[in-house]
C-alpha cells in the first residue's frame, strides 16, 4: 500500500489517569502530543512505567483516554465502539514484546497467519493460504512451505517474533505499533527483526510506532523520539540529534544504561 | 592453585520420552583466585546448564554426566547430601536470575537470613536473633539497602531491591565462588545498571571469584576479566575481556560483537548472526558453528576444532588457527 493512503496518526494532548482502590490517581500519561506522517517511524522512548505501553493501548483502542483525543486521519479513536472498533483493528495492529506468549500454542504458523486475512479481508481459505505463503517469504520464512505446518514450539524465539509480524501485516494494516518487539530475543537475532520492520516501511509504506527502553533499537529503527518520564514527554527531535545532544538528564540516564562495549572502551565510534 | 578446575564437564538432559540432549559438552573451565569471569552466549547454548554444574545445583533431568570439578583442590562432582551441604559455607553460591522471585512471600527479610544463618551455622556460633539482625542490616549495607529493609517482605521492596535482598542472602554464606546467571536480565534497564554497578564493587572489595552468566555481551564486557563465549553446549572462545573487545578470534564472537553499536555514532549499522543455533540432541558433526558461519570451509564439517592458542586467550577454529600458523611460517 503506497504511503499516501496512509493516513497521519495525531495524538493530541492525551492524559491517562488511572485509580487503584483506597489509593491517589496514577497520571501514566500526562499530556502528551505527537504525530506520526504518512511512513514516518517514530519511537517512544523510555524506563518501566513511563506510560509508553499505556500510549499504546490507547492509540489501539484497546483504552480509552481520560482527557485529548487521538485521530487516525478522519477517525476519532477514542469514540469507537464495536463495529468501527474492529475494522480500525485491522488499519492498526500491534507487535508484542513476547514472542513466545503472543501465538496460540496449539495453531500452526499457517492457522495463525491465515486468520487474519479471511476475517479482516473476507478472504476465501486459497487466497488466504497464497497470502500466508507470500507474507512469510516477506518476513524472511523461506520456504515458506517448510514452516506454514509447525507449531510455535518448533520456533526460535526470532523466527516466531517474524510469525508475530506476518500476522500482523496479514490484514494490510497502515500502522503498526511495535512494543518492545525485539527485546526479549537473542541480541544476535535481533537485527534481524529490526531490519525486517524497516524494511517493511519503506516497502509498503507503513507507519510504524517503535516503543522502546533500547536506544540502539530505536536509533536503527526510528527517524525521531520521544523520550517519556512518568508520562510525560521530557525530550524529542530527531533520533541522531536527541541521542548525540541530549538535553534531558532522564535522556543521559537512559542512554548510560545502554551495554555499550565500545563506549566503555573509549572507541565511540567503529 | 586455581579455585576451581573443572575437566571433560558433560550434562546430559535425559526427558521422560525423546532424545537425550547434551547441553554442555567437555568443557573445561579454570577459574583463578579473585578472578571475575563472563560466560556469554545465546539461549540455550548451555551456559545456565554450566553454571548450575559448577555449583553443583543440577536437577533432574539435568545430569552431570562425568567430568571431574576441582574446589580449592577437592572434586565436588561426587558430593552428596550432607558433605555437598557443607561445602556451602565459604564455599560455592549461585544468584539467580529470577532471585527476586525466590523469596517467600509471607517471611519478612530477616526471617530469611536467620533460616540460611542458621541452617549453616557451625558448631557453636552465634545465632541469635541480635545476632542475625547484626550481620543482616550489614549484609544489606553492603547491597546499598537500609537495615530496615530486614523487617519488610517481598511484595513490600522493588524488583531491584528484592536481587538485592537475594544477593545479601548469598553474601551471608561468604561464599568464596558467586556464580551470577543474568542477574539483572528481569530489572528495568536504569535499575540493571545500578545493580550491576554494586556486584562489582562488591566483587573488588569482598575479593570473591565470580561469574557472570549473561546473553548480554555488552554487560559481561564492561564487568569483567575475561570472558568465556559458548556455543552449542562448547566453550568457543576465551580471551581477556580487553582482547576480545580489540579483536575476537572466533567469527561466533564477531557475530555477537557486530550486534552492538553505539547508538550516539554518526553511522550506526548493526550485524547480526543468521540462522539458528543445532539441535543438541542430534550428533554434531563438525564444528557447531558452521552452518552459520561466513568463513566456512570443507573441514569445518567433518572435524569438530578443539580449543587451541590465538590471541592472549584460545579458541575453537579451525580457519583462524590454520591462519596463524600460515602466518607463523
Amino acid at each position: 500500500m503506497p504511503a499516501s493512503q496512509t493516513p497521519p496518526l495525531s495524538v493530541d494532548h492525551v492524559v491517562k489517569t488511572y485509580r487503584s482502590r483506597g489509593r491517589d490517581r496514577v497520571t501514566a500519561v500526562d499530556d502528551v502530543s505527537f504525530t506520526i506522517a504518512p511512513g514516518a517511524a517514530v519511537g517512544l522512548v523510555g524506563a518501566s512505567g513511563s506510560g509508553k505501553s499505556t500510549l499504546a493501548r490507547l492509540i489501539t483502542g484497546s483504552e480509552r483516554p481520560t482527557r485529548g483525543s487521538i485521530g487516525f486521519g478522519d477517525v476519532r479513536v477514542e469514540r469507537l465502539r464495536a463495529g468501527r472498533l474492529r475494522r480500525f483493528h485491522s488499519q492498526v495492529q500491534i507487535v508484542f514484546q513476547d514472542p513466545y506468549g503472543a501465538l496460540n500454542p496449539l495453531h500452526t504458523v499457517a492457522y495463525t497467519v491465515m486468520r487474519p486475512s479471511q476475517n479482516f479481508l473476507g478472504m476465501s481459505a486459497a487466497d488466504a493460504t497464497r497470502r500466508m505463503h507470500e507474507l512469510l517469504e516477506t518476513v524472511g520464512l523461506t520456504p515458506a512451505a517448510q514452516y506454514a505446518a509447525k507449531l510455535p514450539h518448533q520456533l526460535s524465539g526470532g523466527q516466531r517474533q517474524r510469525v508475530v509480524i506476518a500476522r500482523a501485516l496479514a490484514c494490510e494494516p497502515q500502522l503498526i505499533v511495535a512494543d518492545e518487539p525485539v527485546s526479549m530475543l537473542d541480541v544476535s537475532l535481533r537485527a534481524g527483526v529490526l531490519k525486517l520492520l524497516a524494511r517493511l516501511r519503506e516497502e509498503r509504506g507503513l507507519s510504524l510506532l517503535y516503543i522502546t527502553h533500547d536506544l540502539l533499537s530505536a536509533r536503527v529503527v526510528t527517524d525521531e523520539i520521544l523520550v517519556l518520564n512518568q508520562g510525560k514527554v521530557v525530550e524529542r527531535g530527531n533520533t541522531k540529534d536527541v541521542l548525540q545532544h541530549p538535553q534531558d538528564t532522564y535522556t543521559v540516564q537512559l542512554l548510560d544504561a545502554v551495554a555499550n562495549p565500545y563506549a566503555a572502551a573509549g572507541e565511540s565510534t567503529r | 592453585m586455581a579455585l576451581l578446575d573443572a575437566r571433560g564437564v558433560n550434562v546430559g538432559y535425559e526427558p521422560a520420552r525423546g532424545q537425550r540432549i547434551w547441553s554442555v559438552r567437555d568443557v573445561d573451565v579454570t577459574l583463578e583466585q579473585g578472578e571475575f569471569v563472563g560466560l556469554v552466549g545465546e539461549s540455550g547454548c548451555g551456559k545456565t546448564t554450566l553454571g548450575f554444574a559448577l555449583t553443583r545445583m543440577l536437577r533432574p533431568p539435568a545430569r552431570l554426566e562425568g567430568g571431574e570439578i576441582r574446589f580449592d583442590g577437592v572434586d565436588i562432582s561426587g558430593l552428596d547430601g550432607e558433605q555437598l551441604r557443607a561445602q556451602r559455607r565459604n564455599g560455592f553460591a549461585l544468584v539467580l536470575q529470577s532471585g527476586m522471585n525466590a523469596l517467600n512471600p509471607v517471611r519478612t527479610v530477616e526471617r530469611h537470613f536467620g533460616d540460611i544463618m542458621r541452617a549453616h551455622a557451625r558448631p557453636g556460633e552465634d545465632v541469635s536473633r541480635a545476632q542475625i539482625r547484626r550481620r543482616g542490616a550489614e549484609l544489606l549495607d553492603s547491597v546499598q539497602l537500609d537495615a530496615d529493609v530486614l523487617s519488610r517482605f517481598a511484595h513490600e521492596l522493588s524488583g531491584g531491591m528484592r536481587q538485592r535482598v537475594s544477593i545479601a542472602l548469598v553474601l551471608s554464606l561468604d561464599p568464596r565462588l558467586i556464580v551470577f546467571d543474568e542477574p539483572t536480565t528481569a530489572l528495568d534497564v536504569i535499575v540493571q545498571g545500578a545493580v550491576m554497578q554494586t556486584i562489582k564493587d562488591l566483587q573488588r572489595k569482598k575479593g570473591f571469584t565470580a561469574v557472570l552468566i549473561s546473553h548480554d555481551l555488552g554487560v559481561v564486557l564492561d564487568a569483567t576479566d575475561r570472558v568465556m563465549v559458548m556455543y552449542a553446549g562448547r566453550i568457543v572462545e576465551d580471551q581477556p575481556s580487553a582482547e576480545l573487545l580489540r579483536g575476537p578470534h572466533h567469527p561466533y564472537t564477531e557475530g555477537l560483537l557486530s550486534s552492538y553499536a553505539d547508538p550516539r555514532a554518526d553511522e550506526v549499522e548493526l550485524g547480526g548472526i543468521p540462522g539458528a543455533p543445532p539441535d543438541l540432541s542430534l550428533p554434531q558433526a563438525g564444528c557447531s558453528f558452521a552452518p552459520r558461519c561466513p568463513l566456512v570451509e570443507p573441514i569445518c564439517h567433518d572435524a569438530d576444532p578443539p580449543l587451541t592458542l590465538l590471541g592472549a586467550g584460545s579458541a575453537a577454529c579451525h580457519v583462524r588457527a590454520s591462519e596463524v600458523v600460515a602466518h607463523a611460517r
